[in-house]
């Protein structure tokens, strides 16, 4: 019995310890997000000018492919370090990706993908308060959502996508869902 | 000197900033009361450990904008956090909810609580038992007549 009060202290330190040594690797903006498996909100939202009409993002262009829906802004430094990958995943043809141009001003956000190129294939513009933006439970930019041919939101990444992560942990995703019926 | 009163002046303008703007406030008081009350329990997702009502990051003037949106379209208080809830997770709650998820989480300190509690009670417990020494011999008398001589002594 006594041996066990000796030991107790040191015990619980070290549960404690190894704890807070695993939060220390956790990246705080890594939210599980709710959204993992429910429909994509119900969204209509205009295109961006010169994009031509129709350009725009509706939930149901969402449905019939395994899509990546992309959140970016001109005005997003980390959505530049992204930008390059996007670019590759469209001249590969991996994915089709769409963007919602969040809390930008349309013209300049329309003037960024003119000058660093334009890998999206609709763009909805989500003025503030950002009322889409909310609805998929966005917290930052850049932020990536795959949805599958349903419509529905199967994955949420939060940050600059790199080739890395594009290759090792999204595209896989998206092969896999990509077979389902 | 004759500045200090002017500092002084000054310093009661540094009041505490509010983060919420003129221009989102609600007209009527009794609303406006209830959307700074809901988002003083709202997480800022962007800095976390503020919340919406404290923050002054764009999400989190957003969030305050279609918190007030909400109850101008009648929205109860509930029906506002769980409109919030249900796309950002109990995460945007600062005060998490009770469910089994967060037992551990409410009951935690508790559980540590007692078990100090019971391992300061056994301690204190246990030590007259285990410490109490055999009484000690009486006196032989050469140390009665030392202790007598040393009370005289004291009492001079």
């Amino acid at each position: 019995m006594r041996r066990i009060l000796y030991v107790l202290p040191v015990v619980v330190f070290t549960v404690l310890a190894l704890f807070f040594l695993k939060g220390l690797t956790l990246n705080p903006r890594d939210i599980p997000s709710v959204l993992i498996d429910r429909p994509v909100p119900e969204m209509s939202l205009a295109p961006l000018p010169g994009r031509g009409e129709g350009s725009g993002l509706a939930t149901k262009d969402l449905k019939g492919r395994v899509s990546l829906v992309n959140i970016f802004g001109s005005w997003c430094i980390s959505c530049v370090q992204e930008h390059p990958t996007l670019m590759e995943i469209k001249r590969r043809g991996d994915a089709p990706i769409h963007g919602i141009d969040w809390r930008d001003d349309p013209v300049a956000g329309a003037a960024w993908l003119k000058k660093s190129g334009d890998p999206y294939e609709r763009v909805g513009i989500d003025p503030p308060p950002g009322r889409t933006a909310v609805d998929f439970g966005v917290t930052g930019a850049p932020e990536s959502f795959i949805v599958d041919k349903a419509g529905v939101i199967r994955y949420k990444h939060v940050g600059p996508i790199s080739p890395e992560i594009w290759s090792k942990t999204l595209l896989p995703i998206i092969r896999q869902l990509e077979k389902a019926p | 000197m004759r500045r200090l009163p002017v500092l002084l002046l000054l310093l009661g303008l540094a009041a505490p900033a509010l983060a919420v703007n003129p221009d989102e406030m609600l007209k009527d008081p009794a609303q406006e009361h209830r959307a700074r009350e809901l988002g003083k329990d709202l997480r800022c997702l962007v800095c976390q450990n503020q919340s919406i009502d404290d923050s002054d990051a764009d999400l989190a003037k957003d969030l305050r904008v279609i918190v007030r949106e909400r109850i101008s379209a009648g929205d109860s208080d509930d029906q506002v956090r769980k409109f919030v809830v249900d796309r950002y997770g109990d995460y945007v709650l600062l005060k998490p909810p009770f469910r089994a998820g967060t037992l551990a989480l409410w009951l935690g300190p508790l559980a540590l609580f007692a078990g100090a509690l019971w391992a300061v009670l056994a301690f204190y417990r246990r030590r007259p038992a285990e410490q109490a020494a055999p009484p000690p011999p009486p006196l032989s008398a050469e140390e009665r007549r030392r202790l007598d001589t040393l009370l005289k002594e004291s009492e001079r």
